[in-house]
């Protein structure tokens, strides 16, 4: 009896972490509107230029989650904190990696672009 | 004897979900390896010489073309794993020789691409923009090979021994890589292909 019940729990977690074909239709068809939507804002004239970036950035987010929880089975489930706890910490990593990246070097390309500027000149810039 | 089949089960789940942890580790490293690419395509993304930019270069309704191709592998993928999990072996490989199709077609898709650039003088030297293009893309299409690989890897020891635990092990940990590359070609395709036309 211990047995049983054991292994129900198991095929109980394993279902909740696995997900099922409805689940996996759910996740194409999102992807695939997500996907059809982001193309949609740069080959079509609907949405004005300014809101382009964020609207592709936010599609691109929206994507990134949907492919986690729905293919990745990322979440709160027991069986899969532990990959979830490391993925945010990789998150946290790229964040910095990524923006820290672009945030020295966008600074030393305004600020270090060799100009016809001699030496005393760049030392007496205010 | 009953206890004893209930450790030794209890065993069994250890070590599978010990290396789907450790396996994803090793994902969230490679996705590391992708976010030093991604930060250095940033950062040369302006740096085109004089020579032509993305937005000459590249085509949209191919890119989508690609795109649908991997979202749809991803989605056979999971349907595989579902008849595994009931095991079923034949539906089994029925859908991973599609997910093999699929991924074949889409690397064929990209050679063609690369192979049209260096064609139109737009090769990896031609421009820092270019180098970082080929190499942030072309790691992409080398992992999508090597899942390949490991597809038809899989599909032999499938038919050769059967779908037993280590069978399962190793097609868990597949259909991460599989999910993961989908995952990466999402900001491939918005921040390399779709920025380029804003």
């Amino acid at each position: 009896m211990n047995t049983s019940r054991s292994g129900h729990a198991i095929s109980a977690d394993a279902h909740e972490s696995h997900g099922s074909l409805r689940t996996y239709v759910g996740g194409l068809l999102i992807s695939l509107m997500l996907t059809a939507a982001a193309f949609g804002v740069v080959m079509t004239s609907q949405v004005p230029h300014p809101a382009r970036l964020a609207a592709i950035v936010v599609l691109c987010v929206a994507q990134l989650y949907v492919q986690l929880v729905y293919f990745l089975h990322l979440g709160s489930a027991k069986s899969q904190r532990a990959n979830t706890g490391i993925f945010v910490c990789t998150t946290l990593l790229i964040a910095i990696l990524v923006a820290g990246s672009l945030w020295v070097m966008h600074n030393a390309n305004v600020n270090m672009m060799p100009m016809p500027m001699s030496t005393q000149e760049a030392l007496n810039r205010p | 004897m009953s206890l004893d089949h209930a450790s030794h089960h209890t065993d069994a789940h250890d070590t599978a979900s010990t290396t789907t942890v450790g396996f994803w580790i090793y994902l969230m490293s490679d996705c590391l390896i992708f976010a030093v690419l991604f930060a250095t395509f940033g950062v040369l993304v302006g740096s085109t010489a004089g020579g032509p930019n993305g937005k000459e270069l590249f085509e949209l309704p191919y890119v989508f073309g690609e795109t649908v191709l991997l979202l749809l592998s991803s989605f056979t993928f999971g349907a595989g794993m579902l008849q595994a999990r009931a095991g079923r072996k034949e539906a089994l490989l029925a859908w991973l020789a599609v997910t093999f199709a699929l991924g074949l077609a889409f690397v064929g898709m990209e050679v063609h691409e690369f192979v049209a650039l260096v064609h139109a003088g737009a090769g990896p030297t031609s421009s820092a923009f270019l180098s970082a293009y080929f190499t942030l893309v072309g790691t992409h299409g080398l992992h999508v090979a090597c899942g390949l690989l490991w597809l038809a890897v899989m599909m032999h020891q499938v038919v050769r021994y059967g779908l037993d635990g280590i069978a399962h092990r190793r097609l868990a940990c597949l259909s991460l890589f599989w999910h993961f590359l989908d995952l990466i070609w999402i900001c491939v395709f918005t921040f390399v292909y779709l920025r380029e036309f804003l």
